[in-house]
């Protein structure tokens, strides 16, 4: 029953997006409220039964309930509830619910928070997300119902896949997803301004805090995944450049992008039309993104029970949407009016060559990803398309947009002095400088790149710091003024410092794991000890456990330092009985900024078992990054010029000083 | 400075650098990319040792031989023809006899392909595309396979 109702959920939620999708626009058009008016109510009604059918099939899950196919392919009743919960996106059907629950959700946060939105662009915006939403509803309910039954049901469950079960898994989906997705916002508002035909200083500020909650998500979503490689797939990788992995990086790229020529859109009112096109670029890679994954075009982790009308029905909406959105930019952006003028070097001069790189960087990863299906779609051979070619097209052109990094905070509106700001940045060259010195000291005959980078990752944390100190005066000042300075500045200053330092961390980081890192791999018997550094790994013995809905095979290390003992390690092998397979659970140890990593392989006859352990100094900071830069994402995001939301003409001007 | 030569900057700007992209792909593409090839190719082809090259196939059963320090022999199979296979390290979870694996390394002069990395891919199915795609071509795909996963095959990108 439950299961009818979900499904009948969704065909209502199908309805009402059709509704959604024509009525307020139509309404837009004539320029009747009525019609107009008819956007927020549908949407909050299509998120209500979007949501009573993923709630069906949540319940579906914790019951148990083998009736279902969905249900009995991807669980076990025997599994801990959490994986019960996480089973319901860890296949294709119940992920693809998850997908329009997130797109139904933002609709009604905009129906909800856009109170202050002229009517026609909250119609239109509405009406747009509501094309997205109804074409992604028929795809689930032509190709993907999750709530089809089984005529005799079963007893038992098939079980999810076992590396799927991982806390890690539990909400590295519904992040990305939410960063994914978040971005349709922004493509909805970068169509509705191409139907209106207008756009200005005030569309920029609504779409900026809406891009920016997709890319916090997405920030948060793709650190959340490297982690979880990291420490589940047992050999201490955390970024392969595997296609799926890049489908959630060109997002990412496209929407910090998109952010940084909003803030020029926003302050100056110019690179409208290129922020137009980001918008509709970011989404059509999300867009890409879920294609690639769910298409089963690619094979990975990520690619759930692939079936070919699945993968050209979203191939459809890739078209429909893409193409779509790219003809009416043909078509209507030449309406639009361009804005203010700026010379080269200035901060708008330094946003731009941000977006050029960027871009050219999201260009190349797409190009790596999409040209070995395209070569063997054409010609029948197949290659693959690694992290080396990454790292040599990736990696030169992000060199020199680091380097610009430091420089656009401080650089001022309209013309800049690009002299006077590397005056500014003494104090941070020097100490990169300083770096780039010592690092040469230390490591001596290195590879030649290393101090560089380090020096490059010290300059932009420096960076980042110097635009703080240059506002508040903190050196020059009394501390109190400065302080006072310092809670006085914008919030969205304060993002960016965060944001920027968090960039130099992660630097920091993927410098210090790829050079620094040693590895060693041994086959030891209990008694035996395997050495790394100064660490030493006492293998004391192996016990067998049972865990809910499988059995492991855990090993006993007492860890030294230099004689010391500091702690134990427990690596496993775990073997699940429903699917005949296992998984590897590395064990980690925390030192400072380093882990010691630890990992098992098959054990042998004769007892001994093989054992792989790596140091990886620095490799936590790969992440504090990303986490920096989503604090500076949210402190950017409670700006108050955000939260008043955009002027409005008529209105008085006091309450929404700008923020600068 | 003029609006116009405001827009021959930036294009000038960008065109520099889309051109700096280009010419690193071009490099990259040039060094960095290995091609597939099924065992049958290897034959076929006649691939030089030291190409760097993957392969993928079925482990063949009984064939997987441990030695010393890690050290392990396979061979793998499409069907028509098979390739002993060298590698040195841990194997990942999901290798097996009988299972698809893929490998990337080179051929050594005696005909061994000696692989640096050996990926069983952590597909739902456990079935590697590539893999799937050579046994298709040699007419060894396992139809009761493909009933036991539940999944249809593999539609190509057109």
């Amino acid at each position: 029953m439950i299961a009818e109702l979900g499904h009948y959920a969704l065909v209502l939620a199908l309805a009402l997006a059709l509704v959604q999708a024509c009525v307020p626009i139509i309404g837009a058009r004539s320029n009747d409220p009525v019609l107009m008016g008819v956007a927020g109510p549908t949407a909050l009604a299509q998120f209500g039964f979007v949501a009573i059918a993923f709630g069906a099939l949540v319940a579906c899950y914790l019951r148990s309930d083998f009736s279902v196919v969905n249900v009995f392919e991807n669980s076990h009743s025997l599994k801990p509830l959490v994986y019960k919960l996480s089973g319901v996106w860890g296949n294709h059907e119940g992920s693809m619910v998850l997908w329009v629950l997130i797109l139904a959700v933002f609709g009604a946060m905009v129906a909800l928070f856009g109170a202050n939105l002229p009517a026609r662009l909250k119609a239109n915006v509405l009406g747009v997300q509501s094309w997205i939403a109804a074409a992604f509803l028929l795809f689930i309910l032509m190709t993907s119902n999750p709530f089809l039954r089984i005529a005799e049901p079963p007893l038992e469950g098939r079980d999810l896949n076992p590396i799927l079960q991982d806390p890690g898994l539990a909400i590295h989906p519904p992040l990305l997803y939410l960063g994914y997705v978040g971005l349709s916002i922004s493509f909805s508002f970068a169509i509705a301004a191409l139907i209106e035909g207008r756009i200005d200083a005030a569309w920029a500020r609504w779409v900026r805090p809406w891009t920016l909650l997709a890319w916090i998500f997405l920030t948060l979503g793709i650190a959340m995944g490297s982690y979880w490689a990291y420490y589940t797939l047992g050999w201490g990788g955390w970024w392969f450049w595997d296609p799926v992995e890049n489908a959630s990086l060109m997002p990412w790229i496209a929407a910090t992008a998109l952010l940084h020529s909003a803030v020029v859109m926003e302050k100056r009112n110019a690179l409208k039309i290129w922020t137009i096109l980001l918008a509709i670029l970011a989404f059509s890679l999300s867009l890409i993104g879920t294609f690639l994954v769910r298409s089963g075009v690619l094979t990975s982790v990520h690619t759930f029970a692939s079936d070919p009308t699945r993968g050209v029905f979203i191939l459809m909406i890739l078209v429909l949407f893409i193409g779509g959105g790219l003809a009416l930019f043909a078509w209507r952006a030449p309406l639009l009016k361009q804005g203010g003028l700026f010379a080269p070097v200035s901060r708008e001069g330094a946003l731009v060559l941000n977006n050029l790189f960027l871009v050219t960087a999201c260009a190349t990863v797409f190009f790596g990803t999409l040209y070995p299906l395209a070569l063997e779609a054409l010609t029948g051979e197949k290659i693959s398309v690694g992290a080396p070619f990454f790292n040599l097209t990736f990696g030169p052109l992000f060199v020199p947009l680091l380097l610009a990094v430091p420089f656009g905070p401080l650089m001022a509106w309209k013309r800049g002095d690009l002299l006077g700001v590397a005056q500014r940045l003494f104090g941070a060259i020097a100490i990169a400088l300083i770096g780039v010195a010592g690092m040469f000291a230390v490591e001596g005959g290195g590879p030649i790149l290393v101090p560089f980078a380090i020096g490059l990752a010290l300059f932009v944390m420096a960076g980042a710091v110097t635009d703080i100190l240059e506002r508040t005066a903190l050196l020059k000042v009394p501390l109190k003024t400065a302080l006072t300075r310092a809670v006085g500045l914008p919030r969205s200053t304060w993002g960016t410092a965060f944001a920027h330092f968090g960039l130099g961390i992660t630097l920091l980081g993927i410098i210090g794991e790829t050079q620094w890192g040693s590895e060693r791999i041994a086959e030891i018997k209990p008694g035996q000890s395997i050495a790394i550094r100064r660490y030493d790994l006492h293998l004391d013995g192996t016990t067998t456990r049972q865990g809910p809905n499988y059995r492991e095979m855990a090993a006993h290390f007492t860890v030294r330092r230099n004689g010391e003992i500091i702690g134990v390690m427990e690596p496993s092998k775990r073997h699940f009985v429903s699917r005949g397979t296992g998984t590897t659970e590395a064990a980690l140890m925390r030192r400072g900024f380093a882990h010691l990593y630890l990992s098992l392989g098959e054990p042998n006859a004769d007892g001994s078992i093989a054992v792989r352990v790596y140091y990886k100094p620095l490799v936590l900071l790969i992440w504090l990054g990303a986490v920096l830069m989503v604090v500076g994402g949210m402190l950017s995001l409670s700006d108050r010029r955000l939260r008043v939301g955009a002027p409005q003409p008529a209105r008085s001007k006091a309450v929404l000083a700008p923020a600068e | 400075m003029t609006r116009r030569q405001r827009r021959l900057t930036l294009i000038g700007g960008a065109l520099g650098v889309l051109a700096l992209a280009v010419a690193l792909v071009l490099v990259a593409l040039k060094d960095s990319i290995v091609f597939f090839n099924s065992p049958t190719d290897v034959v076929e082809k006649h691939i030089k040792p030291g190409v760097r090259i993957r392969i993928g196939g079925l482990v063949t059963p009984g064939s997987i031989v441990r030695g010393e320090n890690l050290a392990v022999r396979f061979d793998v199979s499409d069907g028509k023809s098979t390739l002993a296979v060298a590698y040195q390290g841990l194997l990942p979870d999901l290798f097996r006899e009988g299972q698809g694996v893929v490998a990337e390394g080179a051929l050594d002069p005696s005909g061994t392909f000696k692989a640096d990395s050996v990926l069983a891919k952590h597909d739902e199915a456990y079935m590697p595309k590539e893999v799937a795609d050579a046994l298709k071509k040699q007419g060894h795909w396992k139809d009761d396979y493909e009933k036991k996963v539940g999944a249809a095959p593999q539609g190509k990108p057109r």
